[in-house]
């Protein structure tokens, strides 16, 4: 535990919204469910204070370790860094907002709704604080569990199959996860994340694992051609379900890349950066594409985030300060400006019970407030100088143009296309004609409603003007795992010169690797063979 | 080990159970009602006792085993294990038939005799140190079955599952002792501690390859591995939901224990270690693709079962102390989590009927704890945190792991991702759908009594608890095995 909390604050911000599920089970009356669980999502944020004394530096802060099962070497550890700080302050920040944005679009089985909610929030903090390889599986895995049952009971019309194939895809992704992470606990000898840092890896290894941990994190992602359960689960999951899946679950698969794939398997991480940027910049592309040609308002948002993610795995990939940095500020953007926007979906579907554009045309008329915020998040969506999506979209660009101009004129017709399709159903909603013939007896926002909207309306105009303070946190951490990144590559390749355990090869092109050494016969490496990891282990545990 | 040693106190929880067979005995022959349920009462308390004097022997079997009966009968902390869940198991399928009303009234205390002697005949087999002790033991607990499973009062399917058992079963026993007799003559011992250090590759010893498969074929079929499964969803079927509970879950745990005795013999490079993983894989990936199919939750159940057993075998192929307690601690779950499925339907079908996927719809309204039970029992089958299921899953495949079997590993996670559909059926229908078809779930009977709940309530939580804190029931199995292999070498 640190010094600068007097409980641990971590286990408590994980385990606190399961008690308070577990203290739903008696209540009988709706309305007190609905209080219960919004005074508890408070409690959450207030409990959650001690986590501002997190200093700018790098290594893991609050750290937590109990012996789990000595034997097999599990330990419950729990700490943060730059990374993760911002994702769970982001999983916590999105419970009371859930709340208050289902209070009245959930109308049947709410006790159940809260609790799904609860152990989700649970499940979410968990993932993004544990440093237990097995610790973060279990979170990972239990997240699906709500998540399906949120879909599959509260969804729309198309529940059964979107919430099956949420499930499905995700937990296929996951199974080669668990392949890895028994790997890396017999060749590396622990399940705990920070030792397993230090360690250096085989880079036959590192392919096949970086491999594993790619079907798990691009599915999560979603990278382009993973991507078609997210569509389907974003416009059949309730507004609350969205707005999680958006703010939170996605980010994992990015994180995921961040805080395993990049320091476990350095080498590999190189040798497949050209496949992962070309990923990215297809996601990119793709999603804005098909966002532009959607009709249906939350299909839009669903593949605008496919775009949006693609910009952070790209700023993952390019290995730059800046790109790294933005990716990481463009998760919280993303978070916030698209759970923002599903909250908003979600309260517009309320009045005019439909999600098709051509159902909700002109409402500027009707609903002034509403297009307001509608029309900030929709600017901050396709990075509008002056919104906190200008900033991360910027620094990923920016790290693209470093990289290769290329690089960074391919991305361009992207952003682009964000402003497409973002102005286009800004327009139509606004002052599209006809105006809907109901909307003369639709309210404007309601209390509730600005309450969950100007918070987020805050943060991205707060955000976009003084990022500094925000970027000078997660600073160091990168910063510091980029460093570790470049000396273990370097470290790699020198093992590389001496030790002729194979040259790797890249898809698309070699990058900055030493000459091959003697041994022609050997440079076949990555093989082909389907399972090399049984040899892998032996060879360099070191 | 050449003399009787006969030591009471390591077989009082055999002594309660042969006390249970014998008061049962008393119960089927006499003509007064009174005695009889009497005599019926008595199961929970003699199996608890069994359990619990199980348990209290564990910490006088750290330092040595106790040998009796000139070295075939073995007991020690592993034994102790088994005879544990044997008793708790054999606990819960009592209660399970305690309600059944497929079995007469008349004609219960007998159900409960043959119940009582087969669990008897498994806690025989998880000491069993000798090969034909264990035959005698397993033929004890089988024939038993024979008997209970045609107990579903007017059914023919019942019948032609009996007879289908009886026949498999009369086969396979049939090869178990040809290829028992093949050993004798080529390594000229019983005893499985003096078979480990023996000569079991095909160019060495041909013939005792040929024989020990031949008895592992017999343990197989107990086990209702691939390709020795056939009989085993009909069976499922046949039975009533009660029989089915107890078929499906404790002669399993008979098996795996000789299973796991004898896997001490198999070392990673022998031909026979080698078959084990490939029947494992196939049993694996054959019973989840048929499990996909099914639409009978209790035949669902038997395909799964079929992919379990392949699931447990992974934990003996890797030859190590570890990779056996991971058999042990997943047969454990397996137990626990099929226990608690098999005592949700039991509850839902008060009537004994067969259940379909549609007959689980709206459960969660009608019973919200019965669906909260399905639903951890469901996902723990599945191997999903935090449960049992996972853990004990973790477990195998960290052990298989670098033994030269890491393909069985990948066709373990990969089958998962099958699995996942079949028993996320279950949820759904329990949770998500709502509308209920006509004729269908309404005319079903749901078990409201405390006893219901309790049970649900008890088992579920269990399943999580050992998924969340494994720690002192895991280094207790660990020891277990270790001793297993300071015993052979």
């Amino acid at each position: 535990m640190d010094q600068t909390s007097y409980y641990p604050v971590l286990t408590v911000l994980t385990f606190f919204p399961l008690l308070a599920a577990l203290a739903l089970a008696p209540i009988k009356s709706e309305i007190r469910v609905r209080q219960v669980t919004l005074v508890a999502s408070l409690l959450e944020l207030v409990l959650a204070i001690p986590l501002a004394c997190f200093k700018a530096q790098s290594g893991f802060q609050f750290l937590e370790t109990v012996p789990w099962s000595e034997d097999w070497g599990l330990t419950y550890a729990m700490g943060v860094d730059g990374i993760s700080i911002l994702m769970i302050w982001l999983s916590i920040l999105t419970l009371p907002f859930c709340v208050l944005c289902s209070w009245t679009y959930i109308g049947r089985r709410v006790k159940e709704f809260h609790v799904c909610l609860l152990i989700m929030t649970t499940a979410c903090v968990g993932v993004f604080s544990a440093l237990d390889l097995v610790l973060f599986y279990v979170f990972w895995e239990a997240l699906l569990i709500p998540m399906y049952l949120m879909i599959a009971i509260w969804g729309g019309d198309q529940k059964r199959y979107a919430s099956i194939k949420f499930f499905l895809y995700t937990l296929a992704g996951s199974t080669l996860l668990l392949v890895a992470i028994v790997a890396l606990r017999i060749t590396g000898g622990t399940f705990y994340i920070p030792e397993l840092m230090q360690k250096g890896f085989s880079y036959n290894f590192q392919y096949w694992i970086f491999l594993a941990f790619f079907i798990a994190f691009a599915i999560k992602v979603p990278m382009f051609p993973f991507h078609t359960w997210l569509p389907a689960a974003h416009v059949q999951a309730p507004s609350a379900g969205s707005v999680i899946l958006a703010a939170v679950l996605l980010k994992m698969g990015t994180y995921g890349f961040l805080r395993f794939s990049l320091p476990l398997c350095p080498l590999a991480s190189v040798h497949f950066a050209p496949m992962m940027i070309a990923i990215s910049v297809a996601s990119i592309l793709y999603g804005g594409a098909v966002a532009l040609g959607q009709n249906d308002i939350k299909k839009l948002i669903a593949y605008s985030s496919v775009a949006h993610m693609g910009f952070v795995t790209l700023g993952i990939f390019l290995f730059s300060p800046d790109g790294v940095n933005g990716a990481i500020f463009q998760m919280l953007n993303h978070g916030i400006i698209t759970g923002a926007l599903f909250m908003m979906i979600g309260a517009v579907y309320e009045r005019s019970h439909s999600r098709e554009i051509a159902k909700n045309l002109g409402l500027g008329k009707y609903l002034p407030h509403f297009m307001f915020f509608w029309g900030l998040f929709g600017l901050a969506s396709f990075g509008f100088p002056g919104t906190n999506g200008f900033v991360g979209e910027f620094m990923v660009i920016l790290a693209a143009f470093k990289e290769s101009v290329t690089l960074g004129l391919l991305v361009i017709p992207g952003a682009l296309l964000a402003a497409a399709y973002i102005l286009k159903v800004t327009l139509k909603m606004a002052w599209g004609e006809p105006p809907s013939p109901k909307g003369h007896d639709w309210k404007d926002l309601k209390k509730k409603e600005w309450a969950y909207l100007v918070v987020p309306a805050a943060l991205v105009i707060y955000l976009g003007l003084a990022p500094t303070g925000l970027l000078g946190l997660i600073g160091p951490s990168v910063d510091d795992t980029l460093a570790q990144f470049k000396a273990k590559r370097e470290d790699v390749n020198v093992i590389y010169v001496t030790s002729p355990a194979g040259r790797p090869q890249g898809l698309f092109y070699e990058r900055d690797l030493p000459p091959d050494p003697a041994e022609p016969d050997r440079a076949t490496v990555p093989p082909t063979s389907p399972e090399p990891q049984s040899q892998a282990p032996a060879q360099e545990a070191k | 080990m050449d003399s009787l040693n006969l030591n009471f106190c390591y077989l009082v929880p055999e002594i309660f159970l042969l006390a249970l067979v014998l008061a049962l005995f008393g119960a089927a022959m006499t003509k007064s009602q009174t005695l009889a349920g009497f005599l019926v009462k008595l199961c929970p308390v003699g199996a608890l006792a069994a359990a619990i004097c199980a348990f209290v022997t564990i910490p006088y079997l750290i330092l040595d085993d106790k040998i009796m009966f000139f070295g075939a009968y073995r007991v020690d902390i592993l034994s102790q294990f088994f005879k544990i869940l044997i008793s708790l198991g054999y606990l819960v399928a009592w209660v399970n038939s305690l309600k059944a009303t497929t079995v007469r009234e008349a004609q219960k205390p007998d159900y409960y005799l043959f119940l009582t002697l087969s669990a008897f005949g498994l806690s025989l087999l998880s000491s069993a140190a000798e090969l034909v002790a264990v035959y005698l033991a397993m033929e004890l607990a089988s024939y038993s079955l024979y008997v209970l499973i045609p107990k579903r009062s007017h059914s023919k399917e019942a019948a032609e599952a009996a007879l289908k058992y009886i026949l498999f079963g009369a086969a396979a026993t049939a090869l178990a002792l040809y290829g028992l007799s093949l050993v004798i003559a080529t390594q000229h011992t019983t005893f499985i501690t003096d078979l480990s250090p023996m000569d079991w590759t095909v160019a060495g010893n041909p013939l005792a390859v040929v024989g020990l498969s031949l008895f592992l074929g017999g343990m197989f079929f107990k086990l209702a591995l691939f390709p020795f499964h056939f009989w085993f969803p009909d069976v499922y079927q046949g039975a009533g939901n009660e029989t089915a509970a107890y078929v499906a879950t404790l002669p399993k745990l008979g098996a795996i224990v000789i299973l796991i005795r004898l896997a001490a013999l198999l070392t990673p490079g022998l031909e026979l270690t080698d078959i084990l993983a490939v029947l494992a894989a196939a049993s694996i990936t054959y019973g989840n693709l048929c499990a996909l199919a099914q639409k009978d939750l209790k035949r669902m159940l038997g395909f799964s079962s079929v992919a379990h057993a392949g699931y447990i075998l992974v934990g003996l192929v890797s030859g190590t102390p570890e990779g056996l307690a991971a058999s042990a601690f997943y047969a454990m779950a397996y137990v626990l989590m099929n226990l608690l499925c098999f005592w949700v339907i039991c509850r839902i079908s008060a009537d004994g009927r067969n259940l379909t996927y549609q007959d689980l719809n709206g459960l969660s309204a009608r019973s919200p704890l019965l669906a909260l039970a399905l639903l951890v029992a469901a996902f723990s089958l599945v191997g999903l945190p935090p449960t049992v299921g996972f853990i004990g899953k973790l477990w195998l495949i960290t052990s298989a792991w670098g033994h030269g079997y890491d393909w069985l590993v990948i066709v373990v996670c990969v089958n998962t991702a099958i699995a996942i559909f079949y028993y996320l059926s279950l949820v759904r229908h329990a949770y998500a759908e709502e509308d209920i078809p006509f004729g269908g779930a309404q005319t079903l009977t749901l078990d409201r009594g405390w006893a219901s709940s309790l049970g649900a309530l008890l088992m579920g939580l269990m399943v999580l608890i050992l998924g969340v804190v494994p720690g002192p029931v895991w280094s207790v199995v660990l020891r277990a095995c270790r001793s297993l292999y300071v015993v052979i070498n």
